[in-house]
C-alpha cells in the first residue's frame, strides 16, 4: 500500500498506509482499542465488524468499530473507556 | 462522475471506500425488485445475476468495500482473478452498491432499515436475498482477551487492511482450512509462522486430503498451499492452552500433540472454523435447522419472498457460495429454468461442505480450555465460573448479562453452545446495535405513512 497518512492514537503520532482502517492504526500504535467492563485492555478480534471489541472514539465520536472505518489524515483516535 | 469532486466536498464521505455509493440513496432509488444483503461472493453472484436480467437490484454491505472476507483488500498487490471477474460483473450489471450500510431492523415485510455513519435509510424490496456469510468460532482459554490475540481471519483482515506483518512472529491455531490459508498469506507477507496448531487428528486430516481428489480445483489449491507451507510445521492434535502478556500478548502455551510448549510471539491468530450468520434470517422469521437457514432447491427460505445463499445455509466455502448465489439471484429474478441448470454444480460443491464438517468437528478436550476465571462473554466480562451456575442460555443472560452486550452473543453464543450445549433463543430487533435516532426516525416515518393511508385515502 503506497503513501502514508498520519493519525493520532491516544496522542501518539502514527503513520499508516493509505487505505488502512483505524483498527490497524491502533494496533500499530500498540494501544488498546477499549477498556472492558472490568478495565482490561482489548484489541480487535474478528476484524469484520461483528465482535465490537475494537470500539474506539474517533474525533470525539464514541463507540465506533475501528475495523470498519478508514483512516483519514489528522484523525484523532482514542481508546474507548 | 468525478470521484475527487465528490470526496473533497464533504470529508465525512471519505469514511468508506465506496464513496460514490455510500451516500444516502435518493428516495426513489430505495425501492428494489431484488435486494441483496451481504456483498461477499454469494451476494455478488446473486446481485449480478438478477441485475443482468434487467431487474432493479441493490447490494448492501456493512464493510467499506464489496468482496466479503475472502476477497477483502484487493488493493494489497495480489488481486485475485476470480474476485476481479465478479467485481467487474457486479459493476457492469447495473446493481446499485451500498457499502458501509448495515441492516438493523425490518419494521414491516418488504421494508428494511439500514444505518451508516451519517444516518439511516429505508430499503424496500419485492424479493430479498440474504447472503450474510459466516464468522469465526472463538473458544475461550486463559488470556484470549489480550490485545493481539485475534481470529485467524481477523488478523488476515487487518493485514489486508494495511497492518505491517513483516518480521512479526505469529502462531496460527484452532481448526479448519482457513488456518492454512491464513498461515500461507501471512508468510507470503513476511511473517514468521513457527507453527500451525490444528485440533483435528492426523487421521481425519488424512481422510480430508484423500477426499480432496474429488475436487480437482481444490487439490490444485491444496498442492500450491502445501508447497508454500513447506517449512511451517503443521501440528495435528494441537491447540492453545493459554496466552500470556502484560497488557498485550507476549507468548502462548500450546498443547502440541500431547506435549506442552511455550512460544514467544507477537500475534496469536486463532479461530475454530466458522459459524453461519443467521441473525437476520431469524429476525425475518426464516426457519433455521441445526444452525443453518433452511432453503429449498431454489435457495428459497420458508418465507417465500426471501432467499438465502452461501455460508448461512452450510459452511461450504467459495465454490458453493458462488453457485448458491447465482441460483438465488436467478430464482429471485423469476428465472427458474436458468437456476435449475446450476443444480448439478451445487450438489458437487455441497458434498465438500459435508467433508469440512466431518473433518473439523471440535474435539471434546477443548471444553476444558476455559478455567473458572476465564472471560467467556467479552462484552460484559462474564467468567466461566459464573456461567457454570446456569442451565440455559436464557438463564445465563438474565442473571449474568452474558450475550447482552453490543455483539449480542455473536461471539459467546457459539462458544457457550459448545461449552454448555446451550441453544440460543430468538433474535430480537435491532439485529445490530442501532442509534436511537434510527429507530425513532423509522417509527415516526411509519406513523406518517400510516396516518396518510388511514386519514386521507
Amino acid at each position: 500500500m503506497p503513501s502514508d497518512l498520519e493519525v493520532k492514537v491516544n496522542g501518539l503520532q502514527v503513520a499508516v498506509p493509505l487505505g488502512a482502517t483505524v483498527a490497524v492504526a491502533v494496533v500499530m500504535a500498540g494501544q488498546a482499542c477499549r477498556l472492558s467492563v472490568d478495565g482490561s485492555p482489548r484489541g480487535p478480534l474478528c476484524g469484520m465488524g461483528i465482535c465490537f471489541e475494537c470500539r474506539v472514539a474517533i474525533d470525539g465520536v464514541p463507540h465506533v468499530r475501528s475495523c470498519q472505518v478508514l483512516c483519514q489524515q489528522g484523525m484523532e483516535i482514542a481508546s474507548q473507556k | 462522475m468525478n470521484r475527487e469532486e465528490l470526496t473533497t466536498k464533504d470529508p465525512s464521505r471519505d469514511l468508506t471506500r465506496e464513496d460514490l455509493t455510500s451516500e444516502l440513496p435518493r428516495e426513489a432509488e430505495r425501492r428494489f425488485d431484488v435486494l441483496v444483503i451481504g456483498a461477499g461472493p454469494a451476494g455478488m453472484a446473486a446481485a449480478a445475476c438478477a441485475a443482468e436480467r434487467g431487474l432493479r437490484v441493490g447490494l448492501v454491505d456493512d464493510n467499506p468495500a464489496i468482496g466479503g472476507q475472502i476477497w477483502r483488500g484487493q488493493s494489497d498487490g495480489e488481486p485475485n482473478p476470480d474476485a476481479s471477474k465478479w467485481v467487474q460483473r457486479v459493476r457492469q450489471s447495473g446493481a446499485i452498491v451500498l457499502c458501509g450500510w448495515r441492516v438493523v431492523y425490518q419494521p414491516e415485510p418488504g421494508l428494511l432499515l439500514a444505518e451508516n455513519v451519517n444516518g439511516f435509510c429505508e430499503l424496500k424490496y419485492d424479493k430479498l436475498v440474504l447472503a450474510a456469510g459466516a464468522r469465526e468460532r472463538f473458544l475461550p482459554f486463559p488470556g484470549w482477551t489480550l490485545p493481539n490475540v485475534m481470529g485467524a481471519g481477523g488478523l488476515q483482515a487487518l493485514v489486508k487492511c494495511g497492518l505491517p506483518i513483516r518480521g512479526k512472529r505469529v502462531v496460527v491455531a484452532g481448526t479448519g482450512p482457513l488456518l492454512l490459508a491464513v498461515a500461507d498469506y501471512l508468510r507470503r507477507h513476511g511473517a514468521e509462522v513457527p507453527v500451525i496448531c490444528e485440533q483435528a487428528s492426523w487421521s481425519s486430516l488424512a481422510e480430508f486430503g484423500l477426499a480432496l481428489v474429488r475436487w480437482p480445483a481444490k487439490i490444485a489449491q491444496g498442492i500450491t498451499l502445501k508447497r508454500s507451507l513447506s517449512g511451517i510445521p503443521l501440528s495435528a492434535n494441537s491447540w492453545p492452552l493459554a496466552a500470556h502478556g502484560n497488557q498485550i500478548l507476549e507468548s502462548v502455551t500450546l498443547s502440541r500433540a500431547g506435549k506442552v510448549e511455550d512460544i514467544p510471539c507477537e500475534y496469536l491468530a486463532c479461530g475454530f472454523h466458522l459459524v453461519p450468520n443467521t441473525e437476520l434470517p431469524l429476525l425475518l422469521g426464516c426457519a433455521v435447522c441445526k444452525g443453518y437457514v433452511q432453503v429449498d432447491e431454489f435457495q428459497q427460505t420458508t418465507i417465500s419472498s426471501v432467499f438465502c445463499a452461501g455460508e448461512p445455509t452450510s459452511i461450504g466455502g467459495l465454490d458453493l457460495a458462488l453457485v448458491e448465489g447465482q441460483i438465488a439471484g436467478l430464482a429471485a429474478a423469476g428465472r427458474a429454468p436458468e437456476a435449475r441448470s446450476l443444480f448439478g454444480q451445487r450438489n458437487k460443491a455441497r458434498s465438500f461442505a459435508h467433508l469440512l464438517d466431518r473433518t473439523f468437528r471440535l474435539r471434546s478436550e477443548l471444553r476444558t480450555l476455559s478455567q473458572p476465571k476465564t472471560v467467556v462473554c467479552r462484552c460484559e466480562d462474564v467468567s466461566y465460573s459464573r456461567l457454570q451456575q446456569h442451565t440455559s442460555w436464557r438463564s445465563a443472560k438474565l442473571h449474568t448479562r452474558c450475550g447482552m452486550g453490543p455483539c449480542q452473543g455473536r461471539i459467546c453464543g457459539p462458544a457457550t453452545q459448545f461449552l454448555f450445549k446451550w441453544n440460543p433463543d430468538s433474535v430480537r430487533p435491532p439485529v445490530f446495535p442501532a442509534r436511537v435516532a434510527t429507530l425513532a426516525g423509522a417509527a415516526s416515518q411509519l406513523e406518517v405513512q400510516h396516518s396518510v393511508v388511514t386519514g386521507g385515502h
